[in-house]
């Protein structure tokens, strides 16, 4: 294999390394350091240590081992993707219990992340719905985990970013669907204040909630956007058919710096607030409302070659109800030249040790890498701090491990498990190095 | 149709298998690990698959053929369709270096996959016809530096296979010669990946269509077509000196 090979993460930072892909992940992760699925995760965390190049890929070891059209119980490898389960089992009425907003994610993936997605304040994380995985160890030993059976591990491995385990086989719960098609609603929104009232009463009302701000408009429109609610459409109101596949655009290149200056991202935003009609409500196609920028391949090429970062942190509500508003106020102040930002509720706490939300309110935003991107993620996390916050591992890649430390009162009793199943820790990725000060 | 299919388990035949079992098609997996095969039949009845059969079949024992495709068609009531993708690969360097490697490498290829193909083809015919699709590769088209002994196997399987069809094919008996370009296997896993190449799932919806239509020569993916187009026009001076 050639020696300048890279991998890279969503954002296209590429470090050094090669993927290894395979069918057979307990010969693939024997020895191995670290695992990665699709690559979706935006930062470091599917990204080997610098003394590491080679490292096993899961995409290839995709197969459904068992599905019980009772309970809805599936087991499958860890290779297999969100993609092709629902492609699989929506025109069977079964669906994954939590929809990111890409499908282009492995089990193993949604389980290390313990992902979430618009329904997080009705369904909880991924995690909440996983029965029992199987792992190989640091140690090279394979064995099954769950609730039950090595609970520590468990808990530990749902969120655990693959430091506690490779994992190889998934076994969840299936959630069951009146039909493959949505019910959405859209609704215009004026502002941060309308937002999070808005927001506040579609949690009891909608299964899958969330909001777009647009970031580039300040003073008293600061925080208007658009909120999407939906559900799954009733056998009665869905259309005859599954919904047909979808066309799908590249993005053919990588755009030059320029492309996302000020001024083009103010029309482009401008364009997409005023197109919208106050509030419409109807059938929708479940890909674009759960997924919207899978329509796009390789979207990520928009953001020129030094690659991007996605900062995404949730702010409890401890932190006290004008807290997104503060927090908005610094972000559009910064700037960083994002234009979209993404806002959503987050429900309790759940299983995963490190897991990322908590109560209250989570907002994610794209920021262009530049000479200043440190100093903007610094700013957050600073502010991020002082409000009880904390950031998504699977999208930092420019959090420094004092920042990290305080946000993450959890930290220790992860860091116990890991040192229970790995005191040498073997197991370890670019971002724990960053972050947990594991050996490079 | 009711399909055998040898290299199911992995690959583009795991893809190609599942396209045949979602779509309602009577598959039965032939293949030389029997826990492999029953784990991958389960995937393929997750995914809709109605009729499932599992027969043990290594393309290193020929004697297992005729007794396999027998069994297979005993489970599914019959076969109309035979494919084969299983096959091996090895870099040239290798090849060179382990005498014992190159040998079974041009047995399972050429030799124990004609033989197959052989048996294969009396019970189609005895059937009435059917189809008859095996995985050669472009890498049979020319003599290439790399690809020196794999690449022979695959040119003799290739004359093998047209040659069946120009004979066969008024008694019934369609043949698929598939030549994959570089796709992303674990066959290729370690490779670095040239531009082009093709993902398993695209080339195996690429050969069913092929499949259904009879089609003798499928390139996949299809740009390997113009590729090759070229490649077999280089002159023998220019071949030698280019490295790949
Ligand atoms: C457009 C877009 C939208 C997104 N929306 C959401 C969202 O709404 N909610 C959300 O929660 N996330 C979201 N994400 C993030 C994404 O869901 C997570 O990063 C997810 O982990 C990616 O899965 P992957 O298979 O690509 O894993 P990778 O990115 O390859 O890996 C992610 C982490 O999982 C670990 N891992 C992967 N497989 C294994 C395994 N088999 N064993 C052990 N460890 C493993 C890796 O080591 C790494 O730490 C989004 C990402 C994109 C690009
Ligand atoms: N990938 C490419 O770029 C490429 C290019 C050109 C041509 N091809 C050809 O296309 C075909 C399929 O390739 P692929 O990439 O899909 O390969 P692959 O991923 O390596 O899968 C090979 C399949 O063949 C089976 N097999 C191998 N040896 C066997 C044996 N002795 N007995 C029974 N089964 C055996 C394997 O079964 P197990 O699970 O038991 O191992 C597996 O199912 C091959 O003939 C290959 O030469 C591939």
């Amino acid at each position: 294999m050639s020696s300048d090979s890279t991998l890279e993460g969503w954002g296209r930072r590429p470090v050094p390394g090669e993927e290894v892909r395979g069918e057979d992940l307990e010969r693939l992760t024997e020895g191995a350091v670290l695992t990665r699925g699709l690559g979706r995760s935006y930062g470091d965390s599917s990204l080997p240590p610098p003394s590491v190049r080679r490292m096993p890929a899961t995409p290839l070891a995709d197969r459904v081992l068992a599905f019980d059209a009772e309970t809805g119980a599936l087991r499958a490898e860890a290779g297999l993707s969100l993609r092709e389960i629902s492609r699989v089992f929506h025109p069977r009425n079964w669906s994954s219990p939590v929809m990111p907003g890409t499908s282009h994610i492995t089990l193993g993936g949604m389980v290390a992340a313990d992902v979430h997605g618009k329904e997080h304040h009705a369904h909880g994380c991924f995690g909440e719905h996983v029965r029992s995985l199987k792992l190989r160890l640091a140690d090279d030993r394979i064995v099954e985990c769950s609730r039950e059976r090595h609970a520590d591990l468990f808990r530990a491995t749902l969120g655990g970013m693959g430091l506690t385990g490779h994992i190889l086989e998934v076994e969840f719960s299936m959630c069951p669907i009146d039909s493959p098609w949505v019910w959405g609603q859209t609704r215009k929104i004026a502002d941060i204040g309308e937002f999070l009232e808005r927001l506040a009463e579609a949690n009891d009302r909608w299964p899958y909630i969330v909001g777009w701000i647009d970031c580039l408009t300040t003073g008293t429109n600061m925080g208007r956007g658009v909120l999407h609610c939906g559900r799954w459409a009733t056998a009665e109101e869905a259309p005859a058919g599954t919904p047909p596949e979808k066309r799908k655009f590249t993005v053919p290149f990588e755009f030059p710096q320029f492309a996302l200056n000020r001024p083009f991202v103010r029309m482009f935003n401008w364009g997409l607030y005023t197109k919208q009609r106050k509030l419409s409500e109807g059938i929708l196609h479940p890909d674009p409302f759960f997924h919207p920028l899978d329509a796009i391949s390789e979207w990520n090429r928009i953001y020129g070659p030094a690659g991007f970062t996605q900062y995404q942190c949730v702010l409890p509500t401890a932190a006290g109800p004008d807290a997104p508003r503060r927090f908005l106020e610094l972000l559009t102040r910064l700037g960083g030249a994002s234009f979209l930002c993404v806002i959503k509720s987050c429900g309790p706490e759940g299983t995963g040790m490190l897991s990322f939300p908590t109560q209250g309110t989570t907002l994610a935003l794209d920021i262009a890498v530049r000479p200043d991107t440190q100093k903007i993620v610094d700013r957050l996390n600073e502010a991020l701090i002082e409000m009880g916050g904390r950031i998504y591992l699977a999208k930092d890649m420019f959090t420094r491990a004092e920042h990290f430390r305080r946000m993450e009162p959890r930290l220790d009793a992860f860091l116990e498990v890991r040192s229970r199943w790995d005191p040498e820790r073997r197991l370890r990725s670019a971002q724990s190095v960053r972050l947990m000060g594991d050996p490079e | 149709m009711k399909v055998a299919l040898l290299g199911g388990t992995r690959g583009m035949g795991r893809s190609l298998a599942r396209l045949f079992a979602e779509r309602g098609d009577a598959v039965c997996l032939l293949g030389r690990d029997p826990a492999e095969l029953e784990r991958s039949a389960e995937d393929l009845r997750a995914r809709g698959g109605k009729q499932v059969g599992t027969v043990p079949c290594d393309l290193l024992k020929p004697e297992g053929f005729g007794p396999a495709l027998d069994a297979a068609s005993g489970q599914l009531g019959g076969l109309n369709t035979v494919v084969i993708t299983a096959g091996m690969f090895a870099g040239q360097e290798e090849l060179e270096n382990d005498g014992a490697l190159a040998e079974r490498l041009l047995r399972a290829n050429f030799t124990n996959t004609v033989v197959f193909c052989e048996e294969a083809r009396r019970r189609l015919l005895a059937g009435g016809g059917g189809t008859l699709c095996a995985f050669s590769s472009v890498a049979g088209e020319r003599g290439r530096k790399p690809v020196v002994i794999y690449g022979a196997t695959k040119a003799g399987l290739s004359a093998y296979l047209e040659g069946l069809d120009h004979k066969f094919r008024a008694a019934g008996l369609r043949t698929v010669c598939v030549k994959p370009g570089f796709v992303k296997t674990g066959m290729t896993a370690g490779l670095k990946p040239p531009p082009f190449a093709g993902e398993p799932d695209a080339v195996a919806r690429r050969v069913l269509g092929a499949i259904d239509r009879g089609k003798p020569v499928v390139y996949a993916p299809g740009i390997w077509a113009l590729i090759m187009l070229v490649i077999r026009s280089l002159p023998r001076t220019v071949m030698r000196k280019i490295g790949f």
